[in-house]
């Protein structure tokens, strides 16, 4: 209760000098308009940022470890997301310079005008994309290869338990996690994206098709993905998984191509209604008609009319449902009936190590890691949102 | 009046319609799997006479279209058949156990706390959307709408898992004040079962209020370049009251329609929420029964979630007719 009331006395003190700022403000700067039309609201937002702000800076240079010698975690949390947050900010903000000095007219005028958010989206896909194409020469060690040592803890540190060879430590059955999280890359990545090209490559032709020839096909179509849609995805995926586990048998690997099958079908489903309304606006136009009379095949009607006038919607699509089928097929790794071991996969990952996270204040390394191999899929996700958000910002030429 | 009940009686038996034919999806798809119930019940050591007697019991001699209209029948009266898992451990430990074996008495209270929990995030989440909504749209383009731009766009794209243990690590560990695990029964007290469904409910809330957020947002915002909005604002009516006094109330049908489909939403949400809370609701048993390739149970699952997921669909289509009159009248 004590708690809540001075939550509740922080606010009224907050709103209290709120308005002795705006006060202050006007009179000591004459009624600038600045201060004279500041609505209370604003005054507070002000001065709770501020106090936010204080409050993170002091935090952030609290001892990391008590008197009494045990870590104080939510310090060293902090100050790792903190740093984070700045490295990511410069990051950003040199990888945004660069982008404008190097390279062709096109691509600088591009890097000029993108936001910050933007610009730490597009390093994080070429960085996931480094990673992931050249895991096997990152990773220090192979993905299935089994140490002697098991459970080795993260930070490298032999006094802690841990061992300079493995800096994340190992798992329970000894393989370097290091190396599973590189690994993880090119496999949950990897799926992925085959799996949101398939889904694309379904629901695109299909949607193209429905809208090019329309009729009974089109009627067929539209219908059967209105009952695919009306079955929420993760459940129908769930459903079909448990049959393809039965249909697999023994056959890991089969139950992961089963998988790219089952998820690509279900999200072809997006993509086909997209692709379909997106082509209905194209085929009524007259060089739609003028090439018709020419005489040109459906092939080159979709491929060669429809397809280039459709790309900029259809790649805003494709960033957010690679992001979907990303989620989804973590989420199910998750669940334990998505990517199968001795595959490597951050959803695997996290659900094997969660329980490391109550030993958090104990331990902050070792809490970290169930967080690293989360926040590993966050990040991808963040950033394709983040560069999406900036494209469809831009096509939809929303200046405000 | 006439036109509006023909259209909700029409979307109603679109909606009835949509629920038969995903029924028929999901009975298909469930008999697509090699061998038969008998034969997953008897496991490997089944003599043919045993699995022609069990055929037998559960009616799998018979033509799948009799089949699935005896399945579809009984479910409608809420019967959804027995459960493997629990009727060989019911078995197993004689017949007297007490042991729920029915689908039927296994889901029901699974069912409530799941309603529970979505009931707690839906109080939670839907205020302080609309809240941020609207104050996102009075300052937009501010620092404060920058931040909570970015924040939200985050928090939808994260996995539910990700920010479910980043909850786990602030609230439940580092700084004990909700419990970390929701091990909810039977004559819990009210406050208990809020206490322990809190940690869930504000995982969820995390991932709905973005969107919620965004779309009041951006409704608002469309609404702000009307003309009768200008005239609010030409008379000299404060920015707070334009916004809750004139794009409100306009914009009330696309924020309807948003809370029904991300309601909607919850219901894919809750499966991997309730598995990192170990919360007892029924997403949770479905991917239990999924692991054990308990079929009943699934199908069972499957098809209360796609019912409540048309349902609420339905609902959002529906407010929306009602709340704008022009879509009551079609071209």
């Amino acid at each position: 209760m004590s708690t809540l009331l001075t939550l509740a006395l922080l606010l009224v003190g907050i709103a209290a000098s709120g308005w002795v700022l705006r006060f202050a403000g006007q009179k000591a700067t004459g009624n600038a308009p600045t201060f004279r039309d500041m609505p209370f609201a604003v005054a507070f937002g002000y001065v709770l940022g501020a106090c936010l702000l204080l409050f993170s800076v002091w935090y952030f240079f609290q001892p990391t470890v008590t008197e009494a010698g045990v870590p104080n975690a939510g310090v060293v949390f902090f100050r790792w997301a903190v740093q984070f947050f700045i490295i990511a900010t410069i990051a950003a903000y040199l990888f945004r310079v660069l982008g404008r000095s190097v390279g062709t007219a096109w691509s600088k005028k591009l890097f000029r005008q993108m936001p910050l958010t933007a610009s730490f989206g597009v390093l994080v896909v070429i960085l996931y994309a480094f990673t992931a194409i050249f895991a096997g020469w990152l990773a220090p060690h192979g993905q299935e290869e089994i140490f002697t040592r098991v459970n080795v803890l993260p930070g490298g540190n032999a006094a802690t338990g841990g061992d300079p060879l493995h800096p994340l430590g190992t798992d329970q059955i000894g393989r370097d996690l290091l190396s599973r999280l590189i690994y993880g890359a090119q496999n949950t990545v990897g799926i992925a994206f085959v799996t949101a090209c398939l889904a694309f490559f379904l629901g695109g032709s299909l949607g193209f098709l429905a809208a090019t020839l329309q009729g009974w096909l089109d009627q067929v179509l539209s219908r059967a993905v209105d009952v695919l849609m009306a079955i929420p995805s993760l459940i129908f995926a769930l459903l079909l998984m448990t049959i393809a586990s039965a249909w697999a048998g023994s056959e890991r690997w089969l139950l992961t191509v089963y998988m790219i099958i089952i998820i690509a079908v279900i999200d072809s489903t997006r993509v086909f209604r997209l692709a379909r309304a997106v082509g209905l606006n194209i085929v009524v136009m007259d060089y739609i008609e003028a090439a018709k009379l020419r005489g040109e095949g459906l092939s080159y009607l979709i491929f060669k009319e429809i397809l280039p006038n459709a790309t900029a919607p259809l790649l805003a699509e494709f960033g957010l449902r690679f992001c979907f089928v990303f989620l989804t097929i973590a989420s199910l790794s998750f669940l334990g009936v998505g990517i199968q071991p001795p595959l490597a996969d951050w959803g695997t990952m996290v659900r094997d190590s969660a329980q490391f996270i109550n030993f958090a204040a104990f331990s902050p390394l070792t809490a970290a890691l169930p967080l690293l191999a989360a926040g590993a899929i966050a990040l991808l996700t963040v950033g394709v949102n983040f560069v999406v958000d900036w494209m469809l910002h831009r096509s939809s030429g929303l200046k405000e | 009046m006439q036109s509006v009940i023909r259209i909700i009686l029409q979307r109603l038996a679109l909606g009835l319609l949509t629920l038969f034919v995903v029924s028929i999806v999901i009975f298909t798809a469930v008999n697509m799997l090699p061998g038969d119930f008998a034969e997953a019940i008897l496991g490997q050591g089944a003599t043919p006479e045993a699995v022609a007697s069990i055929r037998r019991d559960l009616g799998l001699d018979q033509p799948p279209i009799t089949r699935y209209f005896q399945w579809l029948g009984g479910a409608l009266q809420g019967d959804l058949g027995n459960s493997f898992a629990q009727a060989n451990f019911a078995s197993f430990a004689g017949a007297d156990t007490g042991v729920s074996t029915t689908v039927a008495q296994q889901i029901a209270p699974r069912f409530e706390n799941t309603m529970f929990l979505a009931a707690v995030t839906a109080f939670i989440a839907v205020p302080v959307s609309l809240t941020l909504g609207i104050l996102a749209a009075l300052f937009r383009n501010s620092v404060f709408d920058r931040a909570t731009n970015v924040t939200t766009l985050t928090s939808i794209s994260s996995p539910e898992f990700f920010l479910a243990y980043v909850l786990i690590l602030f609230l439940a560990v580092l700084n004990p004040v909700l419990p970390s695990l929701s091990n909810i029964f039977d004559g819990m007290s009210f406050g208990e079962r809020l206490e322990k469904t809190l940690l869930p409910a504000l995982t969820l809330t995390l991932v709905v209020t973005a969107h919620m957020m965004r779309m009041t947002r951006a409704a608002i915002i469309n609404l702000l370049a009307s003309p009768y909005i200008e005239m609010a604002r030409l008379k000299g009516m404060s920015p707070m009251r334009v916004i809750v006094k004139h794009a409100l109330p306009n914009a009330l049908a696309p924020i309807i329609n948003v809370i029904a489909l991300n309601l909607a939403y919850l219901i894919t949400g809750v499966v991997v929420v309730e598995v990192v809370f170990v919360y007892p609701g029924i997403g949770q048993l479905f991917v239990d029964s999924v692991k054990i390739r308990d079929i009943p149970v699934v199908q069972a699952c499957c098809l209360i979630f796609a019912a409540a997921y048309i349902l609420l669909n339905l609902l959002a289509d529906i407010l929306s007719i009602l709340s704008n009159p022009r879509l009551r009248h079609p071209k």
